[in-house]
């Protein structure tokens, strides 16, 4: 099954990101930060990385400016969860390599519909 | 697949209460005019934490309020307005607010709209005031769990045809975007043609291969609408260049411009921000229902996060017993025992056995900051009720506690510090008239020492007015006529029950609960409290309390053929027990010289029935001075066998609670020792005994040989005073 590197500061989003994707049997590799995310993301490839942008030590959108400078990441999907509808965040996101976002709120039926977008 | 989200709400709750707790201490950290960006930039992403969970969990109510204190906090930031002391009073306001909804919202409970509403139309009025909406409009919230339009929702969906041009640029596929999968997506919107143009690619010696040079037209005829097609390309917009036409003629007008229409359709909201009455209640009442749901799912447990740190050390120590257990059953099975071998091995399983217990009890270790956090908001709105200039100083709060220690610990610390406030601390005219600098300073200090943990709490006020204390005790009978005490006994008077020396109830001490309930909490935690006062100068409050409920240091005690363990903090100090010293009153209560005062001598084989055993002959008895709530009492042991830590069991869950005991523990050869409970055992003692004479105070000036011989106190006929009525009011 892909793996999906999911990254967010806030345990109970989190956990329910990582508890939708597995029971949809998905890979999760948790992160609590940007930081964390970007060992772990060397540590073990993954093959979408859904992230939340306001995170301490290193936000999503470094963490995916970050990211994309690794070959093993350069077309990999990567999407900012993002409670940001502000157009300039997105567009940063985008000026950063993400591949798109997931707007919160968001339903799990929603997370992964979008999810099943980008996985080939 | 549906996935019940209810299963995350525990989680929710306690980190947006810890998320609040964060924000607060932030706020108050804030200087108004500052460079604060930092400071802001955290506050801000708790916000932004909680609103988001919020909304995902469908706590409308939290979402819509939280969004305010967003806006507010992230114009801050961004230096759009500036921080001022209005806006940090109504952010901090808005904590309570918050606070209060959540837990609401988690026990199911309901939540006065009113005070929402309030606090919210504040809120609101900063967001107005920092920027003039332009027609009085509010600041949209976006509508939660909101479908993303994937279809056209604007008007109906007759069948249309559209060309589509997707020029994407080179970089594209750095994006993580593949156009096959666009085109996947476009097929749900109908049936297509596509065509590729490859003109754009270079000769192959120029060919980056990651890059993209095609451009595709697409022919799409389906039941869509332009803005469907647009979200499509939502994600690449900023990447490519879209056009989109509509070939055939629409039936109807519709939106003007695709990528337009897809922007207002993910971003309108749903409704303005409400501030009427109604529209609050229909908040609260659909949060109502909402906690309903939850209730069920957030049980009581409560959960406590660790260091994971914590855990690896622990993990660490398990692999060590196993492999000393190993060792041992090696050893075991090899026909001649080596005697130090096993020795070896036995040593090693005892230190692999302290370091886990050890790092067990540090699980629940967690830093006392999470009961001073409260404190410097407090300080803050006291301070401003009183008309006070106060400088709160904390140190020491990382130093770590029990959880349930800690748990119990936070009223008493509020009591105190207000007390230091309210009575403790001057007003700024009278400290300049006292030659004092104009802001009061409170310290507040945490650290160990020993198996325990000291918690100082300390003003540079008044201090305590010894003849103020004095005259009130001798009025109310606490201290007779000719009694002399020293001055640290008339300072331990206001652990008093029943005691108070404030002229005028106030308004924020005087809330029923006395010094002598915080003495007593601190008791029931196994710990001490004293006071230190120098008039003019100041008070000092030095809490002593142990580390864990789970472990106590006693001693191990035996009366006739049973042990007993008396917790350590109670011992004053053991003595040979000399009858001559006894002198026999009524029913055979005896009464014990001890140190120039007369003490009750509490037979406990008496007091729990044990029958004499058959060897007694040839022991001394020893007499075990103890003391529990300003009285003191010798217990008459057989023998003092070892201290040591006990690992406390409980008697009410394995058996039953019974008078005099607090619990049982087994001892290393496996016998079960009955912990005593002093205070229960003087009360069972006073019972029996109706005509019994008070017992004395303790002397003045004697220095008992045990380590807590600091809280001596001073007025001993406790039990002869009423409990303090619900106007008891603070101490000073």
């Amino acid at each position: 099954m892909p793996s999906i590197l999911a990254v967010d500061d806030s345990v109970s989003m989190r956990q329910l990101v990582a508890f939708t994707l597995k029971e949809a049997g998905f890979d999760v590799i948790e992160a609590v930060d940007g930081e964390d995310a970007l060992a772990k993301a060397q540590a073990r490839r993954a093959d979408v990385v859904l992230t939340d942008v306001n995170m301490p030590k290193m936000d999503g959108i470094s963490l995916i400016r970050n990211l994309r400078q690794l070959p093993a990441y350069k077309f990999t999907p990567m999407l900012l969860l993002t409670t940001e509808s502000a157009p300039e965040k997105k567009a940063e996101g985008k000026a950063a390599g993400a591949t798109g976002w997931i707007v919160k709120p968001f339903n799990p039926e929603q997370l992964l519909a979008t999810i099943s977008k980008v996985i080939k | 697949m549906a996935i019940d989200v209810t299963k995350f709400h525990q989680t929710f709750f306690e980190e947006s209460l810890e998320g609040l707790e964060l924000m607060e201490s932030g706020l108050l950290e804030l200087e108004v005019g500052a460079d604060n960006n930092e400071a802001i930039n955290q506050i801000f992403r708790a916000a932004h934490s909680i609103k988001g969970g919020a909304g995902t969990f469908g706590f409308t109510a939290v979402t819509e309020f939280t969004h305010l204190l967003e806006t507010i906090l992230d114009r801050r930031r961004s230096g759009q307005a500036e921080v001022t002391q209005d806006a940090v009073d109504v952010l901090l306001e808005s904590i309570d607010v918050l606070r209060d909804m959540l837990s609401a919202t988690r026990d199911g409970n309901e939540l006065d709209p009113a005070d929402v509403v309030d606090v919210q139309a504040r809120l609101q009025e900063l967001v107005d005031r920092d920027v003039p909406a332009p027609d009085g409009a509010t600041v949209p919230v976006p509508a939660p769990n909101e479908d993303a339009p994937t279809t056209g929702t604007d008007g109906d969906t007759a069948l249309g045809t559209w060309r589509i041009v997707f020029k994407p640029q080179a970089h594209l596929f750095r994006t993580g975007n593949d156009p096959v999968r666009i085109l996947g997506e476009l097929a749900e919107l109908g049936s297509y043609t596509v065509e590729a143009d490859t003109s754009g690619l270079p000769s192959l010696a120029d060919l980056d291969v990651e890059s993209c040079y095609t451009v595709w037209t697409i022919e799409l005829e389906g039941p869509t609408e332009q803005s469907a097609i647009s979200q499509v390309f939502e994600w690449v917009e900023d990447d490519a260049e879209i056009t989109i036409t509509r070939l055939d003629t629409p039936a109807a007008p519709t939106a003007p411009d695709g990528l337009e229409a897809s922007e207002t359709a993910t971003d309108a909201p749903a409704a303005g921000t409400g501030t009427g009455t109604a529209d609050a209640e229909r908040r609260t009442g659909g949060e109502r229902r909402q906690a309903e749901a939850a209730h069920g799912a957030a049980a009581t447990t409560t959960s406590i996060r660790v260091d994971i740190e914590k855990i690896d050390t622990l993990i660490n120590m398990v692999g060590e017993l196993v492999i000393t257990q190993s060792m041992l059953q090696e050893l075991a099975q090899g026909n001649a025992i080596n005697t130090e071998k096993l020795r070896e091995g036995l040593a090693d399983l005892e230190r692999n056995t302290r370091e886990l217990q050890g790092s067990v009890m540090q699980i629940r270790m967690l830093p006392i900051s999470f009961s001073f956090n409260r404190l410097p908001r407090l300080v803050r709105d006291l301070s401003g009720k009183l008309g006070k200039k106060v400088e709160l100083k904390i140190h020491g709060e990382s130093t770590e506690l029990d959880k349930t220690v800690m748990e119990k610990i936070g009223d008493p610390l509020v009591h105190l510090i207000r007390n230091a406030l309210d009575h403790g601390l001057e007003t700024p005219e009278v400290r300049v008239a006292n030659g004092k600098p104009e802001t009061g300073r409170i310290n507040l200090d945490a650290y160990h020492e020993g198996g325990n943990i000291v918690i100082e709490i300390a003003d540079d006020g008044t201090g305590l007015n010894t003849q103020r204390i004095l005259a009130k005790a001798r009025e109310r009978g606490l201290v007779g006529e000719d009694d002399q005490l020293t001055e640290r006994q008339i300072h331990d008077l206001i652990f008093h029950p029943g005691f108070s020396t404030a002229e005028a109830i106030s308004d924020i001490s005087g809330r029923g609960v006395g010094m002598d309930v915080v003495k007593r909490n601190i008791m029931d935690l196994g710990g001490v409290i004293e006071v230190h006062s120098v008039a003019g100068r100041g008070s000092r409050f030095r809490i002593r309390l142990p580390l864990t409920l789970a472990i106590l240091d006693g001693q191990v005690v035996r009366v006739r053929d049973q042990v007993f363990i008396v917790p350590l903090v109670s011992i004053v100090e053991s003595i040979l027990f000399d009858p001559v010293l006894t002198s026999s009153l009524a029913r055979g209560a005896g009464v014990y010289r001890h140190r120039e005062a007369a003490i009750p001598v509490i037979d406990l084989s008496e007091s729990f029935g044990i029958p004499p055993a058959s060897d007694t002959e040839g022991s001394t008895p020893l007499l075990v001075v103890v003391e529990a709530e300003g009285t003191r009492a010798g217990l008459l042991v057989d023998d003092l066998l070892a201290q040591q830590q006990i690992v406390i069991k409980s008697l009410k869950t394995n058996f039953r609670a019974v008078p005099g005991l607090s619990g049982a523990t087994i001892l290393g050869d496996g016998t079960v020792a009955m912990i005593l409970d002093v205070n229960s055992v003087l009360g069972l003692y006073r019972q029996s005994m109706p005509a019994r004479p008070a017992p004395d105070a303790a002397e003045p000036g004697s220095t008992p040989g045990h380590d807590v011989e600091d809280t001596a106190p001073a007025g001993g006929q406790s039990q002869t005073v009423s409990e303090p009525s619900d106007e008891e009011k603070g101490p000073r």
